[in-house]
């Protein structure tokens, strides 16, 4: 009988949120396919999955940036930034492939910038990257200004809303494949990635162990840089537009996403599996919010929701946890005392 | 060590006293600013102007004396500006749905809407431990997505609100107007409060050192509870006022100005990792950023400047306040040394 009960509670708590995860992600599609018949066409999942390809991309540096127990607010600002560049210098008649090298470089030099000052100046990087959001946000205004440029070469325009063929995987996503993979190996496999656990799980330690604490910090943020600006690239593309308030707000989705993906506001924990399968949560939720017409405000109250929720639901867990271990302390020490 | 550094102290104490108060660097700039503003286009000083100045500065000023409280506890509230917009968007609806309503009674529901929604932040940061980031973006988002939905492109006009409540923010007493009154008495408040009570010292306390804090018995969570509770209040106000300022108020009442608060906290010399600076040093910080922009608007600047000169004094303020901290520290090894 109590060996029956306290495998069911071993079983409980060693419960990965990652299957947490999963479930949900099964339960979202079976409803999803139940609640509409346009859910599980290949044409919604082209959509479904290109909506989120940005917020994905910049979720995965950003959340290697948390488990270090930092934060990038700004990465939204260097999407904007990005997408400005893009526009402004091609409609000087640069040759495309230099112009994407530059938003590229120009995103780096962005990530580079917080970075440097997070490490260099031992600032906080929250603060840090309130600040930079409204300084990366006003230089992409005092490119652009209000105007739009929308004039494109049909061959990237094509990039950007094209599919691969004969799939319903939208061929922007696959750099977010590819990426997911190297994290997932970068943060898994390597000592890189230890190394990255370490810092978020004790900076003390891991500085004492030899590892360069801000080495590693500044080429995470020159990371978060560089591929916030593929991802403004991506959206440029994706809808033809280049315009300085492009991506306004996406740091939030990317946030919670990170979050609700496990990795612990403490720092230290979460895996880019998790990352993952909850970028694709989010992803299949807004979907299917779209699918029913529900307005874009709404949107924003679900995701302002999913954010305080994904880090609210692992501290109740947590806290639930730890009473029941006082309570089954408590018991044997009252059993303890019986016997005696 | 044959370092004499009383000498050098010695040498340069009324000149640092000086500096090392933010104040008086900041009124220092201020005055500059103004100086050469003027010198270049004289109409800056014109009484229109001054009223401008004024009037621009104080729902600012008001909303900094809620986000002081919160930074000087390393806490942050960014979800200041959504609050706004609602309470602006309600106290118009107040207006036209019960015609004759008193503006003390519109004013007393719009600060308490705040006093509610800084109390679901309050909840959720002081016994649901989330960090103050993360609960005030998501209620940013959440709070503004809310109003959309509920203004649902309406637009509340001048005319739909009565003169006598519109006076407050175009009528003035003695030259100052009533809006800018009104902040000057709650910086008053808060000045005195922070500095004499009890309680405005365990704010201070709890940003120099929250373990400290708990070990002197400060009830940590409540006080930072109450601390969102008055930021949300605070905002409340600012919202009804931010209907008499403007008159027109729609969805987008106040987007980003939780940007501005805080850069003009901070720049104000409220160290953003907590436990130091006053309310009257952000103020003056949101002065400095609403002459600031005023100049960049006299010497023709385009707008679209701004909010990157804004970004960048923030990241200048803090690189300061860091490199003033280190200073200190270095200090204080070298006097520890010679005990």
């Amino acid at each position: 009988m109590s060996e029956g009960q306290s495998s069911t509670r071993r079983l409980v708590r060693r419960v990965s949120w990652e299957t947490i995860l999963a479930l949900l992600l099964v339960l979202a599609l079976v409803g999803g396919a139940v609640l509409n018949k346009d859910f599980l066409t290949a044409e919604n999942w082209a959509n479904l999955l290109a909506n989120f390809t940005e917020i994905a991309l910049m979720a995965l540096p950003l959340s290697l940036i948390v488990i270090t127990n930092e934060i990038d607010l700004s990465v939204a600002s260097i999407l904007g930034l990005s997408s400005s560049l893009l526009g402004a210098l091609w409609q000087y008649k640069l040759a495309m492939p230099l112009v994407l090298v530059t938003c590229l470089v120009a995103g780096a030099l962005c990530g580079w910038l917080n970075g440097f000052l997070i490490v260099r100046f031992r600032l906080p990087s929250l603060a840090v990257t309130i600040g930079t959001l409204a300084l990366f946000r006003g230089f992409a205004y005092i490119i652009l200004g209000d105007k739009a440029i929308a004039d494109f070469p049909s061959e990237y325009a094509e990039f950007g809303i094209g599919v691969v063929p004969n799939t319903f995987i939208p061929t922007p996503f696959v750099l977010f494949i590819v990426l997911a993979l190297i994290f997932w190996i970068l943060l898994h496999h390597t000592t890189i990635g230890r190394r990255i656990y370490a810092i978020g799980g004790n900076p003390t330690a891991a500085r004492f162990s030899g590892i360069n604490l801000n080495r590693l910090k500044l080429l995470l943020y020159v990371a978060s840089g560089l591929i916030s600006a593929l991802a403004g690239i991506v959206y440029t593309f994706r809808f033809s537009s280049s315009r300085a308030d492009n991506g306004t707000g996406f740091e939030l989705s990317a946030i919670a996403a990170v979050f609700l993906g496990g990795v612990t506001v403490q720092g230290g924990k979460g895996t880019v599996t998790g990352v993952v399968l909850s970028l694709l949560l989010i992803g299949i939720i807004n979907n299917m919010l779209t699918l029913a017409d529900v307005a874009s405000e709404i949107l924003r109250i679900v995701t302002g929701s999913l954010l305080i929720v994904s880090v609210l639901l692992p501290n109740l867990i947590a806290k639930t946890r730890e009473s029941w271990r006082l309570m089954r302390r408590q018991r044997e020490i009252a059993r303890l005392g019986s016997a005696s | 060590m044959t370092k004499q550094p009383e000498n050098t102290a010695e040498g340069q104490g009324w000149l640092n006293a000086l500096f090392r108060s933010r104040e008086t660097s900041l009124v220092l700039l201020i005055a500059v600013l103004t100086a050469v503003t003027t010198t270049l286009n004289p109409r800056f000083l014109s009484p229109q102007s001054l009223k401008d100045l004024m009037l621009n500065v104080s729902i600012i000023a008001l909303l900094v004396l809620g986000q002081t409280v919160i930074i000087l506890m390393r806490q942050i509230d960014l979800s200041i500006s959504s609050i706004v917009g609602i309470t602006a968007f309600l106290s118009g609806t107040l207006f036209i749905n019960h015609p004759g309503i008193s503006g003390y009674v519109v004013i007393a529901i719009a600060v308490l809407t705040g006093l509610l929604l800084g109390a679901v932040n309050a909840a959720l940061i002081a016994w649901g431990k989330i960090p103050a980031l993360i609960t005030t973006l998501g209620t940013l988002y959440i709070f503004r997505g809310a109003n959309y939905a509920w203004v649902h492109g309406r637009q509340v006009n001048a005319v739909n609100v009565p003169g006598s409540f519109l006076a407050i923010g175009t009528s003035t007493v003695a030259g100052v107007p009533i809006l800018t009154w009104i902040v000057l008495i709650l910086l008053i408040l808060f000045s005195i409060g922070l500095r004499q009570y009890r309680a405005g010292r365990e704010y201070y306390a709890i940003g120099s050192n929250p373990n400290a804090a708990v070990l002197a018995g400060i009830n940590v969570s409540r006080r930072i509870a109450i601390g969102f509770i008055i930021s949300g209040a605070i905002a409340g106000l600012a919202g009804a006022l931010w209907l008499a300022r403007f008159g027109t108020v729609d969805a987008t009442a106040a987007e980003g100005i939780e940007l501005t608060v805080i850069t003009s906290t901070v720049v104000g010399g409220v160290a953003i990792t907590g436990g130091v600076g006053t309310v009257v040093g952000a103020v003056l910080g949101a002065l400095l950023l609403s002459v600031f922009s005023s100049t960049l608007v006299f010497l023709r600047v385009p707008s679209f400047w701004q909010q990157a000169f804004q970004g960048a004094m923030l990241l200048v303020a803090i690189a300061a306040d860091a490199y003033l901290a280190y200073r200190h520290a270095l200090r204080s090894r070298v006097k520890w040394s010679h005990v």
